[in-house]
């Protein structure tokens, strides 16, 4: 385990990009660089949000993704209809463990999959009276819903129906809110644009539903944006900001409702997590309701503390002073777990690779631990991720944007890091490498990871992942002894 | 001519945030800055300029505004 100089890292990024044609390798070469705090905009060193060259395997979603399964799906009062033919709908019903308290297919639908089941007939007269009749239906079926979100799939997109019009009688009819977004999965490059989609959509159909209506406020109201509550990351979020005095009225998406999300205007702050996912409806709340937006990171006790300073500046002094009793009740509980896994964690070198906020969130968490995060990118973050990731990266350490499966595998082969934190299609690859690895998207089945709760399962997963025995038993023993006979000759 | 958004940001200044582009950056300078004139060019930290039609007096916080790029580094 060595670490890289600024030379060797760079070296490395020309070693990989060797294998590509003359075009790619230009190309490619703009989303890997060596990382310099000194730089203040990123766009100096590394180019993100662009097309994926055709040819690579990269790991991005489509804007339907980032709509359905990532803003829109954790609201779990509402129904989601995947619009279009049945196989998107798939992988992105509550395949992120957005945990939710509700009885499913009654009052909460989070985990269930709604589709218009697009045939050939549908795609040549259209779609829309298949729509409103299973709008309908599903007013039958679960009365209890409290609204509907139609999500398009590509063919919408491409046959012209009118989603709109459609969501409008229907809405009347009913007397709920029924959303339409246009996220067909060929806009934008990734999953990136669906987010900025399903946050218009809320813009334009959601938050403007209460103006004017009486709300029982207090000055203390907040709101969590942008947490989808992956194995209860949000709950483990809202404890502490609750004994700090403040009070949630909202969160989204994850554990979410309609009603949640029409009160969030009502608030006097709002928290965002994910600032990716979340940035442009907070943005658009600043200026029309002139809510404050403050983004927050609870990886990790130094982390959380910090950002629980900076949120009780926005208030008077009572929460200033449960806020340092939050801080002070929870010190010795984390100073009891990083004493009990930092020995076992210390020096440990982690190379990330992930969506949204996490790979700059999280290196914190590792850091409070003893460990160094020494690779980092993300699948489909934009110019001002990356501003905020480069004062948090190490200098000289790598970075890399929408990387290929190629690349992963071969920085991860050179730099030879104890840990590897990606995603679910790089988890065998890397395992199989003999690599420790953890599912950093949805925890490996793990979680909450957020909080201070979180931090104690993280560190436990973490050290359960790295020390665990079988990564000794890589070798079977009769191939142990050989190499061991080889090392003898030659020695 | 684009969308922009500029806020007031932590420390007092005034940030531009241009969501086609992602560009999110300090505004260094703005031409003008008077209770009966706001607007007209504004100097990003990046070395870029924008144009703002002058506005008869400061606006709300953060506001969305047409813009006009008159030079930007690149
Ligand atoms: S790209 Fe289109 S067809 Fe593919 S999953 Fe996304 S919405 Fe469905």
């Amino acid at each position: 385990m060595s670490t890289l100089t600024r030379e060797e890292t760079e070296s490395l990024i020309q070693e990989v990009l060797e294998v590509y044609p003359e075009k790619a390798k230009k190309d490619r070469a703009k989303h890997l660089a060596v990382n310099d705090q000194s730089i203040e905009q990123s766009k100096k060193c590394i180019t993100s949000n662009r097309k994926s060259q055709p040819g690579v395997m990269t790991i991005r979603g489509c804007a339907y993704a980032g709509s359905r399964g990532v803003v829109w799906g954790p609201v779990k009062d509402m129904i989601h209809i995947s619009h279009g033919p049945v196989g998107c709908g798939q992988y992105s019903r509550g395949g992120r463990r957005n945990y939710y308290v509700g009885a499913t297919g009654v009052n909460t639908f989070a985990e269930i999959n709604f589709t218009s089941d697009f045939q050939e007939k549908d795609i040549v007269f259209g779609g829309d009276k298949k729509l409103a009749k299973i709008m309908q239906e599903i007013e039958q079926l679960f009365p209890l819903h409290k609204g509907i979100s139609v999500q398009s799939e590509c063919p919408i997109g491409l046959i012209g129906d009118d989603i709109e019009a459609v969501s409008k009688k229907a809405a009347k009819e009913m007397n709920k809110v029924v959303v339409p977004v246009r996220c067909e999965g060929f806009r934008g490059v990734s999953q990136s644009l669906g987010h900025h989609i399903a946050n218009d959509a809320i813009r334009d159909w959601v938050l403007s539903n209460r103006d004017g209506q009486h709300f029982e406020s207090t000055p203390y109201d907040v709101t969590i944006i942008g947490d989808y509550n992956i194995g209860g990351d949000a709950w483990a979020s809202r404890i502490f900001l609750e004994e700090m005095g403040l009070r949630v009225i909202a969160q989204w998406s994850g554990d979410g409702t309609i009603a949640e999300m029409e009160n969030t205007p009502k608030a006097k702050l709002n928290l965002l997590h994910c600032y990716r996912s979340m940035n442009y409806i907070s943005r658009h709340m600043e200026e029309k309701y002139g809510i404050p937006w403050m983004e927050y990171n609870f990886f990790g006790p130094t982390k959380i503390e910090e950002s629980l300073r900076r949120i009780a500046a926005f208030f008077d002094d009572s929460i200033k002073e449960k806020c340092e009793a939050v801080i002070a009740k929870y010190k010795p509980m984390m100073q009891a777990v990083i004493d009990k896994y930092k020995p076992r964690l210390q020096g440990k070198k982690v190379m990330l690779y992930v969506g949204g906020l996490r790979p700059r969130h999280v290196i914190g968490a590792y850091e409070d631990l003893g460990m160094e995060v020494v690779g980092t990118g993300y699948e489909f973050a934009h110019g001002d991720d990356y501003d905020r990731t480069i004062k948090e990266m190490g200098n000289a350490t790598l970075l890399y944007d929408d990387v290929t499966g190629f690349e992963l595998e071969e920085f991860v082969k050179r730099i030879k890091p104890d840990l590897v934190g990606s995603g679910i299609k790089e988890k065998y690859i890397f395992q199989k490498m003999g690599i420790p690895f953890r599912q950093m998207h949805s925890w490996d089945y793990s979680g909450p990871y957020h909080g201070y709760d979180g931090f104690a399962i993280f560190a436990r997963d973490m050290d359960m992942t790295l020390n665990n025995p079988c990564w000794g038993k890589q070798t079977p023993p009769w191939k142990k002894s050989a190499d061991a006979d080889e090392v003898k000759a030659a020695a | 001519m684009a969308n922009i958004m500029i806020r007031k940001t932590a420390e007092g200044g005034l940030s531009f945030y241009l969501p086609k582009r992602d560009l999110e950056d300090n505004i260094v300078s703005i031409e003008f800055d008077q209770a009966d004139k706001w607007g007209g060019e504004l100097k990003l930290a990046n070395g870029g300029t924008y144009y703002v039609d002058p506005m008869d007096a400061p606006p709300k916080l953060p506001i969305s505004v047409r813009a006009k790029r008159v030079d930007a580094p690149e």
